[in-house]
């Protein structure tokens, strides 16, 4: 090997070697985390509040033109009356699920008790959706921060489907020109000056819409009245007086709102009676995943800069040995 | 340095190998055409859980990598300049054409909105932040440097040789595309996995995945040259290219020991070692991989592997298995989306996967029988 190929080659190995040992120490440089849109809106969900009724699930398919789904096996108790969606799916956006252990008897206890639990879009502040997405179907408004997919920029690799640490976006695999579907928060109602279909039909506030700070606000007084007193729950909007709000006493609270800092943190929260994990709200770290994965990408490739100096080189060194090649050849 | 003359094996192409290999595809063809009539849900066991199968874990990500025999052999040949290994460089190559080609094929099928794959292309969707569209444009390029690389076999095989001889002139850009191409895309299908976070064991949720994923590539690649080296000059009586082979082990060993050490150093670093003896299926799948890889490091890195054709064929088959259980586990296997999702290919899922390999073998078959792919062909019929 000659002598400017090995320093050359020393050097780009020397270079990779730099560039994972720093990471390996600690010091790897994420991208920074985005944060909270200006105008940011959202939803408090609060799981106490909520008594199932699965109102939401019935005013989100029709506000979404969602077909009905009716699994087989409950299809002795119930046809052609209710949705009977268990999860999310290419036919759900919005799912109520519930907890239920032992006897069932008590209302947000862990113990013989159930509770109710919402899912969809959490709509992320800095979302791995938008990040993994290839071509930008996935965009998150930079003044309201909601999360929306676009079918004619989707070419279906379902990576938001594998990255969504929440399981959100879904595919409709029983069609053959599926697409990608999940929560918009209703973004064509909230055009006409509506409400989000759930939060519009939601009896007792458990789904309540608003700007994310006044939310969380909102959540953090829950938390900090005592159990038991009785206080005012708003419904519909936070601060708007179309639906009149009604009294109740506290419930006990878990004392921590779901959604400040997973991944990034999320516009969609949460105030629960159990245990977060025992909803199916998983447990997520604080750092985003997308500045993780971006901020090893743009380490590695420096703007495209590292890969176009790597290829000079490669060049150089492949010229040689084809040229020595051709010297010898046939 | 001694050269390299390539020529066609010849020979019959309707073989019993042949026919078994045509059915496969056949079958995988059929399942393939209802994937494109019904839709991915009447063929797959892929759900909201599990959004990718074996099609992207098998097809594209282990086939990949299978297919880097061409990457892995022009980095040695070409860059550190080891023309002794040239002979190995042709066969490679085209190991490499249809590892990729067709997994290009299999992202196609799998693909929910496939007729819109050219929005890819369009700047104004372009995102460039999204490692899945560098891996995209990246593996797109490679498919057709891999085809220009190659294609001196055909301009050979039908007399072009002039034209064979101006592209030889460029050539050079090409080898380092072909180099460059895939280590950004290998490494990058590390990266892929970055954003996965906690829905992966962190027994390979590592900020590591693009070197380990790279790394892999690499040694896979080497692999397949040695397994099809071995194979093609036993099956057809082709003269041993154990020498060379013999030459290429330790180096593999080296990488293999490289890998295998910053594996299990990364996991003590983030104190996840007792997760190897959680007594679980991650915990088993861990070991399976590693207990392979170390096996192949140590069979190729001892002095008589290197005149031992059977001690070598071992190595490079345990070498394969252990890289795809890698990368397989990686994307399926530790993986879990939670709520209580769960996945196992479906048959016809599987007979389309097996389709695709039985099409990327019967392939190889006919060039290496129709084209100057081998070296050291015995003229068989009249030359």
């Amino acid at each position: 090997m000659d002598k400017h190929r090995r320093t050359f080659l020393k050097r780009a190995a020397g270079g990779a070697a730099a560039a994972v040992a720093s990471s390996g120490a600690g010091a790897f440089p994420r991208r920074e985390e985005l944060p909270l849109p200006p105008n940011a809106i959202g939803m408090l969900y609060d799981s106490t509040m909520c008594i199932g009724c699965r109102a939401c699930v019935d005013a989100c398919k029709e506000a979404n033109d969602m077909p009905v789904e009716q699994p087989a096996k409950f299809s002795d108790w119930n046809q052609d009356t209710w949705d009977t969606a268990e999860d999310l799916s290419g036919r759900t956006l919005n799912v109520i699920q519930v907890y239920a252990d032992g006897t069932k008897e008590h209302k947000d206890e862990v113990e013989n008790g159930y509770a109710f639990v919402k899912r969809h879009c959490l709509h992320c502040v800095d979302p791995s959706c938008v990040s993994v997405c290839p071509v930008s179907a996935m965009i998150k408004d930079p003044d309201t921060g909601v999360v929306t997919h676009d079918r004619d920029a989707c070419i279906g690799c379902r990576y938001c489907v594998y990255g969504c640490p929440f399981g959100v976006p879904q595919y409709e695999f029983h069609d053959p020109f599926g697409q990608i579907t999940k929560c918009q928060f209703c973004i064509h109602l909230q055009k006409e000056g509506r409400l989000p279909a759930c939060c519009d039909v939601c009896p007792t506030g458990a789904s309540l819409f608003g700007l994310v700070e006044e939310l969380q606000k909102e959540a953090e007084q829950r938390l900090a009245a005592k159990p038991g007193e009785p206080y005012v729950f708003p419904r519909g909007k936070l601060g708007d007086d179309k639906y009149p709000p009604h009294e109740a006493p506290l419930p006990e609270y878990e004392p921590y709102v779901y959604g400040v800092t997973e991944s990034g943190g999320t516009q969609v929260r949460y105030l629960t009676g159990v245990p977060h994990e025992k909803l199916g709200l998983p447990e997520v770290q604080a750092a985003s995943f997308a500045s993780i994965a971006e901020g090893m990408q743009h380490t590695l490739y420096k703007g495209m800069i590292a890969p176009l100096a790597l290829l000079a080189g490669l060049m150089y060194f492949a010229k040689r040995s084809t040229r020595q090649d051709s010297d010898d050849e046939d | 340095m001694a050269h390299a003359s390539h020529s066609p094996l010849g020979g019959k192409l309707l073989t019993k190998p042949f026919l078994v290999l045509l059915i496969f595809a056949l079958i995988g063809g059929f399942f393939i055409a209802r994937r494109f009539i019904f839709g991915l849900g009447d063929v797959t066991h892929m759900s909201g859980g599990y959004p990718w199968g074996i099609w992207i874990a098998v097809d594209v990500i282990i086939g990949t990598a299978l297919g880097c025999g061409g990457f892995a052999m022009a980095l040695l040949v070409y860059i550190f300049n080891r023309g002794v290994y040239h002979p190995l460089m042709r066969p490679a190559l085209l190991g490499g054409l249809f590892g990729y080609t067709l997994a290009g094929l299999a992202v196609v099928i799998d693909l929910g909105r496939y007729w819109q794959t050219y929005n890819l292309l369009l700047p104004w969707f372009a995102q460039p932040n999204s490692v899945m569209f560098e891996v995209a444009l990246c593996v797109m390029a490679y498919i057709a440097v891999l085809w220009i690389e190659f294609s001196p076999a055909f301009l050979e095989r039908f007399g072009l040789t002039a034209v064979r001889d101006k592209l030889k002139k460029y050539m050079f850009v090409f080898i380092a595309l072909g180099v460059l191409l895939p280590t950004m895309h290998q490494s990058s299908l590390g990266s892929l996995l970055l954003v996965m976070g906690s829905q992966l064991s962190p027994l390979w949720y590592t900020i590591w995945l693009p070197l380990l994923f790279l790394v892999t590539a690499l040694a896979m690649g080497y692999g397949v040259v040695i397994l099809e080296a071995t194979v093609v000059t036993n099956a057809f009586a082709l003269p041993s290219e154990q020498r060379i082979l013999g030459r290429l082990s330790p180096l593999v060993a080296w990488l293999l020991g490289g890998f295998l050490v910053l594996r299990f150093l990364d996991i003590a670093y983030r104190g996840h070692t007792g997760l190897m003896f959680a007594g679980d299926l991650n915990g088993f799948m861990f070991w399976l991989e590693n207990l392979m890889f170390l096996g192949a490091t140590v069979i190729l890195g001892l002095r008589s592997t290197r005149t031992n054709q059977r001690l070598m064929f071992l190595a490079s088959i345990l070498l394969l298995l252990a890289g795809s259980l890698y990368r397989l586990d990686a994307y399926l296997v530790a993986y879990n989306p939670g709520n209580g999702w769960t996945y196992f290919p479906s048959v016809p899922e599987l007979m389309v996967t097996i389709g695709v390999i039985s099409l990327e073998i019967l392939l190889y078959l006919v060039f290496i029988k129709k084209l100057p792919v081998l070296h050291g062909v015995r003229p068989v019929q009249s030359h």
